[in-house]
């Protein structure tokens, strides 16, 4: 199944959720509405022509005006994959997490919220990952400040202090 | 010269005890068992047979607390910079770092951007020797033994070096 077929599959489960699909590129995503993510996820696993059984990767964006999460789906059955991809205001950034119908989404929402600050909804666990867990901020951000000191800690080089927080 | 004399057919020897004490931890230093990176698996090549620290008396310890030298191998994270300084703590004295390749010198690749990396193991805990390197080879870090081992010989217990 090809993407044009995968996107007419979804489009008449679920008519309003598309907001994008571009399949001229190389890897054709679709652009999906938070609110029923979940929903169009559940149904791209169950649904036996789609039988989407693999979350091969999950990775957060920072496209500067808005924050992003993007999902790259396979299917070991039909060897067919997809892109789905969620975007959310910077302010309050939350989308449902998948990671009860993939485990893999686990700990890779963890490291999303950790390095990006996306909440994702009913993750069971939804803890920093990588960071220390009292650590401020969200560093993969673009407009992430690099602090001096982390609990007395020096964080950056003596001689970058000044030149690093400048760019900003 | 040596630095001890025999006198008479005895087993009676003569020397400082300085020197004998400097003797003696130059030849057992022994290493806290503690990689935290890439530089751990040359250190570990490095403790193997092919390179063998034996030689030197040195062998890896798993307690803080039977351990005289530490050789942090590898990107000290700010993670496990607290954890760090505290096996260092618990170590006895007298107790000796040796820094390993350029992360835990000055933050290696990290030094720059890294807002997760600290730059330099020696803002946390004194150093005694550095070895350069990316990963440095068995060869370099037994030089760097060997240099603490010349810095354990020539310490004194009335003005410290370190």
């Amino acid at each position: 199944m090809n993407a044009r077929e995968i996107h007419d599959q979804i489009k008449e489960k679920f008519p309003e959720a598309i907001l994008e699909f571009n399949d001229t590129v190389q890897q054709p995503y679709l652009k999906i509405a938070p609110q029923p993510f979940y929903n169009v996820c559940q149904f791209l696993r169950d649904d036996a022509d789609l039988d989407f059984d693999y979350l091969m990767c999950l990775s957060g964006v920072d496209y500067g005006d808005l924050l992003g999460t993007v999902y790259h789906f396979y299917s070991m059955k039909h060897t067919h994959k997809i892109i789905l991809k969620v975007e959310v205001p910077r302010e309050n950034p939350a989308i449902p997490s998948i990671c009860d119908l993939w485990r893999t989404a686990d700990w890779h929402e963890r490291e999303v919220y950790d390095l990006f600050g996306i909440v994702f909804l009913n993750h069971p666990d939804l803890r920093r990952l990588l960071l220390p867990e009292d650590w401020e901020g969200y560093p993969l951000r673009k407009d992430y400040v690099t602090p001096e000191f982390f609990k007395g800690i020096p964080v950056l080089h003596s001689e970058m202090k000044s030149e690093t927080n400048e760019q900003k | 010269m040596a630095w001890f004399d025999i006198k008479g057919e005895g087993n009676i020897f003569f020397a400082k005890l300085n020197e004998l004490f400097n003797w003696s931890r130059g030849s057992s230093p022994w290493t806290l068992g503690f990689g935290i990176a890439c530089c751990a698996i040359e250190m570990m090549a490095t403790g193997a047979s092919h390179y063998d620290l034996d030689r030197f008396g040195m062998f890896f310890r798993p307690s803080p607390r039977q351990s005289d030298v530490m050789i942090v191998a590898g990107t000290v994270t700010i993670k496990i910079a607290p954890m760090l300084r505290r096996l260092y703590e618990q170590m006895p004295e007298p107790k000796y770092v040796i820094s390993m390749g350029s992360c835990s010198n000055c933050g290696g690749p990290y030094w720059q951007y890294g807002y997760h990396v600290l730059k330099g193991v020696d803002l946390i805990v004194p150093v005694d020797v550095y070895v350069p390197g990316c990963p440095p080879r068995p060869e370099a870090l037994i030089y760097g033994i060997l240099q603490l081992k010349e810095k354990i010989k020539n310490q004194s217990k009335v003005k410290n070096e370190k």
